[in-house]
């Protein structure tokens, strides 16, 4: 349980510097991005991606088990239309203006960027804003 | 070992993403940042308040673990990997960003206008942040994932839904910066 606690936070690390060192977790790079100024964020996330279907195909093909002998195993996401779209716009109104999504957030909060602690609360807030309207919005 | 310092290209840094996905895959769970802030909020009691957090959040701690590691991540990241904190983006943007009042651009990691401490008693930047916070979470739990969920481990394995939900990302996005920030900024 310890070694696999130790290896789920030394993944996070991993992810932590990259989002730091990447400028992924920069503001600047996300309106960057949507002035389809620069190619950096669609290397990062264009790159990502097609070797993550790589990854993906090869752990098919190939019946990779986990480090512990299990299958792995990745469960199609729900259909549907209205909640990714709408869901997804929301998100990205809020990516835009605060410049983090919820990894860069938590990295930015450890590299000494208080402020955005004030996103993180707002945004735990509004997820549980969703929760309580759940059954009320359209899917 | 310079370059470790410098910022670090996209074809490092997107490759190491996957490779984070890979270990997480390998690990026996998979990529994904902002089912955190559910399972933040059914450690707070939401379940008494919404059905949709009455759930067993310890079967989620491993994420938290992860979400723990990010934050110490960038506390390494910013502290000892780093020489100048600044991102160097385009010139177009920088002019942009000047014209709304941005003068940190092109010498700051974050906007200092948005992020700087002494800011947090402007109302407006506080009432920005809030409600900046308030559309990721609920856009993000809405359409069941954010840029890790939906942009990486969902379109990796090729899901429609994931594919809809970066539509919508930028979709949100676009309108955000160029109809919204002319009007804000």
């Amino acid at each position: 349980m310890i070694v696999r606690g130790i290896g789920f936070l030394l993944i996070g690390v991993l992810f932590g510097i990259v989002l730091i060192k990447s400028e992924a977790a920069s503001w600047f790079r996300i309106i960057e991005m949507f002035e389809f100024k620069s190619f950096h964020m669609y290397g990062i996330i264009g790159s990502a991606v097609i070797l993550g279907i790589i990854i993906i195909k090869g752990i098919q093909k190939f019946k990779i088990k986990s480090f512990y002998g299990a299958p792995i195993t990745i469960e199609p996401k729900e259909n549907g239309t209205v909640r990714y779209l709408m869901g997804g716009a929301f998100f990205g109104l809020g990516w835009a203006l605060t410049g983090a999504c919820p990894g860069p957030m938590f990295a930015l909060a450890g590299a000494g960027f208080y402020a955005i602690l004030i996103v993180i609360a707002s945004a735990t807030f509004g997820t549980f804003l969703y929760g309580l309207l759940k059954d009320k919005l359209p899917h | 070992m310079d370059w470790i310092m410098e910022p670090w290209p996209w074809y490092i840094s997107g490759p190491m993403i996957a490779f984070v996905m890979f270990l997480l895959l390998m690990m026996g769970r998979k990529l994904g940042m902002s089912s955190n802030l559910r399972t933040l909020c059914a450690i707070c009691g939401a379940g008494k308040r919404a059905t949709f957090f009455d759930y067993d959040w310890r079967a989620q701690k491993w994420n938290l673990i992860v979400v723990a590691g990010v934050v110490l991540g960038g506390f390494l990241a910013a502290n000892f990997l780093m020489n100048e904190k600044k991102v160097d983006i385009h010139d177009d943007v920088v002019k942009d960003l000047n014209a709304y009042g941005f003068a940190s651009a092109d010498n700051a990691y974050l906007p200092k206008e948005l992020y700087a401490a002494e800011n947090l008693s402007n109302p407006k930047v506080l009432a920005l942040l809030i409600i900046g916070g308030l559309f990721i979470g609920f856009g993000t739990r809405y359409a069941g994932g954010c840029t890790s969920g939906h942009a990486i481990s969902g379109l990796s394995s090729l899901q429609l839904s994931s594919l809809i939900a970066v539509i919508g990302f930028f979709a949100g996005g676009l309108f955000m910066v160029h109809i919204i920030f002319p009007l804000i900024f």
